[in-house]
C-alpha cells in the first residue's frame, strides 16, 4: 500500500460510526487499554516463567515440559484477546498506530517472540524431554531464553513508545 | 504542609529532569509497565491456585515459593519507577482521584496479603492436592485478583486524567 491510499484508509476508518463512537465514549479507550495490558501480563509473566526454566533459575524441580506445560496456554489464548483489544484501539485513532513506525516494529517483534515461542514449543510435543536429553540441547534451551526475554521487554517498550512518537 | 513536601519533591532535580527531558518519562513508563505486568501476572498464578483453577498439580506452597520471588522483584521496580513518575508531577498526582484510589486499593492488597501469610495460610502444607483449598484461600485469592485488575485500570485512568499522552 503506498503512503497515500494508508493516509486516505485511515482517515476513512477514523470517520466510521464505530471509529466515531469509540473517540466520543470517553471511557472505552481506557477500559480497552486496561484490558490490553492484563493480557500482556498474562504474555509476559508466562514466557518469563518459561524463560526463567530454560535458565534454570526458577522451578528447577519440575521439568521444563511441565512448565511449558502450564504456562504455553497462557501465552498463546491471551493472544486473541490482545489482536482484538489491538484492534479496537486502532480503529478508535488509525494514524496513531498505522502510520507509527513503532507500531509496525512493534508488530515485527511480537512475529520474532511468537516464532521463537514455537522454537520451544514444537520439539517438546515430540519429545517432552527434547531440552534436557544433553548438555548441547540445554544450551540451545538457555539460548532461546536469553533471546526471548529481551523482545518482549522490546514489545513492551514499543507500544508504550507509540504513544509518543508521531505518525509519518 | 503536605503540599509543600509534594512541591519540594517535584522540585529536586531528578524531578525537574524527568518532567522537563523529551525521553526520560516515557522510559520510565516503559520499566513501570514492564514491572507491573509482571507483579500482576505472577500474581494472578498465585490467586488462580488459591482459588484452585490452575496448577493443581502442585501444591499451594511449591506455586508461592517458586514465584514470590519474582513478583517482589518486580514490585521493587514497579515502586521505583512509580516513585519517579510520581516526583515528577508530585502535586498534580496527588490529588488525582484515580491516583489516591490506586495507592488506596495497593494498601488493600498488601493488608489482603499480610493477612494471608499471617493467619489465614494455617494448614497450606496440606494444600496439594487437584481438591478445592478452603473457602479462606479462595476468598484471599478472589480478592487478590480483583484487586490488581482494578490497580491496572485505576493506573491506565490516571494518564487520562492527567495531561500526559496516553
Amino acid at each position: 500500500m503506498t503512503l497515500q491510499s494508508l493516509d486516505s484508509f485511515c482517515s476513512w476508518l477514523a470517520a466510521t460510526s464505530v471509529s466515531q463512537v469509540i473517540q466520543t465514549v470517553g471511557w472505552v479507550i481506557p477500559a480497552v487499554q486496561t484490558v490490553h495490558i492484563l493480557a500482556v501480563a498474562a504474555v509476559v509473566t508466562s514466557a518469563l516463567m518459561i524463560d526463567l526454566r530454560l535458565l534454570g533459575i526458577r522451578g528447577t524441580e519440575q521439568p521444563i515440559a511441565a512448565i511449558a506445560r502450564r504456562f504455553l496456554p497462557f501465552i498463546w489464548w491471551p493472544l486473541p484477546i490482545l489482536l482484538a483489544t489491538g484492534a479496537i484501539l486502532i480503529i478508535a485513532e488509525p494514524a496513531r498506530a498505522l502510520e507509527n513506525p513503532v507500531f509496525i516494529l512493534k508488530m515485527g517483534l511480537l512475529l520474532a517472540a511468537a516464532g521463537i515461542t514455537l522454537a520451544c514449543q514444537i520439539p517438546l510435543q515430540r519429545n517432552p524431554a527434547f531440552w534436557e536429553i544433553s548438555a548441547g540441547r540445554k544450551r540451545v534451551a538457555r539460548l532461546i531464553a536469553v533471546a526471548s526475554m529481551p523482545l518482549w521487554v522490546a514489545i513492551i517498550c514499543a507500544g508504550r513508545w507509540i504513544a509518543y512518537v508521531q505518525g509519518t | 504542609m503536605l503540599d509543600q513536601f509534594l512541591q519540594s519533591l517535584q522540585d529536586t532535580s531528578i524531578a525537574t529532569a524527568i518532567r522537563e527531558g523529551e525521553t526520560l518519562f516515557p522510559w520510565i513508563e516503559c520499566v513501570h509497565v514492564l514491572a507491573l505486568t509482571v507483579v500482576i501476572g505472577s500474581i494472578a498464578i498465585v490467586d488462580l491456585r488459591l482459588i484452585g483453577l490452575t496448577s493443581r498439580d502442585r501444591s499451594v506452597i511449591q506455586t508461592t515459593a517458586s514465584v514470590l520471588p519474582v513478583t517482589w522483584t518486580a514490585f521493587t521496580f514497579a515502586v521505583i519507577t512509580g516513585g519517579l513518575l510520581f516526583a515528577s508531577n508530585a502535586t498534580t498526582y496527588a490529588h488525582n482521584f484515580y491516583f489516591q484510589v490506586k495507592i488506596a486499593l495497593i494498601a488493600m492488597a498488601g493488608v489482603n496479603m499480610a493477612a494471608y501469610h499471617l493467619f489465614l495460610n494455617r494448614g497450606a502444607d496440606s494444600w496439594h492436592t487437584p481438591q478445592l483449598t478452603p473457602f479462606r484461600a479462595r476468598l484471599v485469592g478472589g480478592l487478590s485478583l480483583c484487586l490488581w485488575i482494578a490497580i491496572a485500570a485505576f493506573g491506565r485512568w490516571i494518564g487520562f486524567t492527567i495531561n500526559t499522552p496516553t
